[in-house]
């Protein structure tokens, strides 16, 4: 009788592993392949000059006005001039430590919400969306304990646009889950109102929410109710990715399978027990792309604020574009704000493929 | 047996009761008058070929699955449209899938404490320590902290038992809880069912097991297009079926 011996594992031939592996599977593995490869390093050689060439070489970067630029290249004293406005707004200048101090502490939030090792994320996480946001709306407007009210018409710049895009973000995201839950609801009353509710608002384009909330919601209301323009502007914007967010929680409810909501049913959970332990923290996992995703979209649509006479980054650069003291610096400008929008962007993105990677809990 | 059971079935408590049941999907009639009994302690078998309403008739016990006419009592509740009575039979009953609809972002031992915390309001400590009980029941307690993904078939549906079990019900209800698995697996979970069986659990099974009906099971019951059609001990129910289709589902599911 013979017994059974298992062959040991051998390595892997060398030529098939690590960099020069990849490089020839990937990139030399074929005659277009290679073709392909060098015309796209071409190109990318191209881009990369232009860049550096224009960008860092020839560009000037002290200065303080425009003539301190020779236009060879990039001009980034454009930049450095008007940076405290494109930040700030028209926030005074003497205030603006009180923006800081909402920035500084922002981020201090976000770095122990995202670094795993800070304890208490539960903690963190409730004085974020309740203490933060009153601390943040005092020490922005202003108007007690001797800070000097600085009206929301002054409020501009990357600072209105994160006001506008945290807000947004934070108060769109219960809304959409409210309502995705009221979609597949049993009740035919609270069905109807969300399915109105969410084809109302999915319906019309974020442009004409604006333009209702500020120019034909006045008209409605009685004499003296003089509701701010922002907080009209943060209601739309609210209630308009709302009704996006409900959707992409109800694409998130429907790929739960249905043995989860038995199983939930069988053990004796109620409705609510049912959806905020198994069905919710499941389903949310499942929807972090389009979560994020539609965060990103709403990030980015904040912009139109400007049609209803909010400065919000993009709307004081281009105002800054056309003071005739700085002509010409539209590239700067707008790469300038193409660049910080990316940055959110991409950060966003980035924090949301961490999480799902964490959350991964099915195949480890 | 069989004699001793009707001697002392007057006397014993009656768990469930099903009175002319009738249930239809649309115009598709599932359930047709299905009237059971079943008493603490009693293990019951069902059987039948695929579609005759075998499972809707144990997933009505705990409203799964609405009937629309007749009577349920559940451990003296009985089942109608109040949610208090519906929570109520659904703490005392507890379920164990064909697929195990374990929980997958909770580990095993969370899953085990889930519905005690939250439904029986039981203090976290004293819900790990009840979970790991029925954990080692299962033969899995050093499995407490993986999540259900790592686990294997066998051992999943072994945890889905002791979910059930952590709730402390009056009648565990099983809807084909080998089907999904591998050959090898199957008789890891039988032997816990066994088990259970043997400590006096009141057990309803929906199974192919033909030799698990003929070791545990007090009555078998033949179900066929939404009926029950023949309803036995298993002795008299393989070796001396009554009924043609009896007769040809056994001679189907056993002669091969």
């Amino acid at each position: 009788m013979t017994t059974f011996t298992p062959k040991p594992d051998l390595p892997p031939p060398p030529n098939t592993v690590g960099v020069v592996g990849w490089v020839r599977a990937n990139l030399f593995n074929s005659v277009p392949n290679i073709i392909m490869t060098f015309v796209g390093l071409y190109v990318i050689w191209l881009a990369a000059y232009w860049i550096i060439d224009w960008g860092i070489l020839k560009a000037d970067f002290v200065g303080d006005k425009a003539s301190d630029c020779s236009r060879e290249g990039a001009c980034w004293v454009f930049i450095q001039a008007w940076f405290d406005r494109f930040i700030y707004g028209f926030f005074p200048d003497e205030e603006i430590w009180r923006v800081n101090v909402v920035f500084v502490l922002a981020g201090i939030l976000l770095a122990a919400l995202i670094i795993e090792a800070v304890p208490h994320k539960g903690k963190i996480a409730l004085f974020s969306l309740i203490g933060f946001p009153i601390i943040a709306f005092f020490l922005l407007h202003g108007g007690w304990f001797g800070l000097e009210t600085v009206e929301t018409e002054k409020w501009g710049g990357l600072m209105l646009t994160l006001v506008l895009a945290v807000v947004g973000i934070v108060a769109s995201f219960p809304i959409g889950i409210a309502f995705a839950l009221g979609r597949r609801s049993n009740m035919p009353i609270i069905r109807s109102i969300s399915i109105v509710y969410i084809e109302f608002w999915r319906g019309v384009p974020l442009i004409t929410v604006l333009f209702m909330a500020s120019v034909m919601l006045p008209l409605f209301m009685t004499e003296g109710t003089d509701l701010n323009k922002l907080i009209r502007a943060m209601i739309g914007i609210t209630l308009f990715q709302g009704a996006y967010m409900a959707e992409v929680v109800r694409g998130g409810l429907q790929a739960i399978p249905k043995g989860q909501y038995e199983a939930a049913d069988a053990l004796g959970l109620s409705y609510w027990q049912k959806m905020g332990l198994i069905i919710l923290p499941q389903a949310l996992k499942l929807m972090i792309p389009g979560i994020v995703n539609t965060f990103i979209a709403l990030f980015k649509d904040t912009s139109l604020v400007l049609i209803i006479g909010l400065f919000d980054l993009l709307s004081i650069v281009q105002s800054a574009l056309t003071n005739p003291d700085w002509p010409g610096f539209a590239t700067e400008g707008y790469l300038f704000a193409g660049f910080v929008f990316w940055t959110f962007c991409f950060g966003m993105s980035r924090y949301s493929q961490r999480l799902e990677a964490k959350l991964n809990t099915s195949h480890r | 047996m069989t004699e001793q059971n009707a001697n002392t079935e007057a006397a014993r408590k009656v768990m469930i009761e099903m009175r002319n049941v009738n249930k239809w999907y649309g115009q598709f009639h599932v359930l047709k008058d299905i009237n059971l009994t079943v008493y603490k302690g009693e293990r019951i078998v069902i059987c039948g070929p695929s579609g005759s309403g075998k499972s809707t008739t144990i997933r009505c016990i705990n409203r799964l699955e609405e009937h629309q006419a007749g009577d349920i009592i559940v451990d003296g509740t009985e089942l109608t449209n109040d949610l208090k009575n519906i929570e109520q039979i659904r703490r005392e009953v507890g379920m164990v899938f064909q697929h195990f609809n374990l929980f997958p972002h909770l580990t095993v031992l969370q899953n085990c404490t889930l519905a005690p915390i939250w439904v029986r309001k039981m203090p976290q400590k004293e819900a790990e320590e009840i979970a790991m009980k029925y954990l080692e029941r299962v033969k899995i307690p050093q499995q407490a902290h993986k999540y259900p993904g790592q686990l294997s078939g066998g051992q999943q549906q072994r945890v889905a038992i002791a979910r059930s079990l952590c709730m402390n019900p009056q009648v565990m209800l099983f809807d084909e809880p080998t089907s999904a698995l591998d050959p090898e697996m199957i008789k890891e979970v039988l032997d816990v069912m066994i088990e259970l069986a043997e400590e006096g659990m009141t057990m309803i099974c929906v199974t192919h097991e033909m030799g698990f009906a003929k070791t545990v099971a007090d009555r078998v019951i033949f179900m066929d297009q939404g009926q029950i059609v023949e309803e036995n001990n298993p002795h008299e129910f393989f070796d001396n079926p009554q009924n043609e289709r009896t007769k040809l589902f056994l001679s189907q599911i056993l002669d091969h």
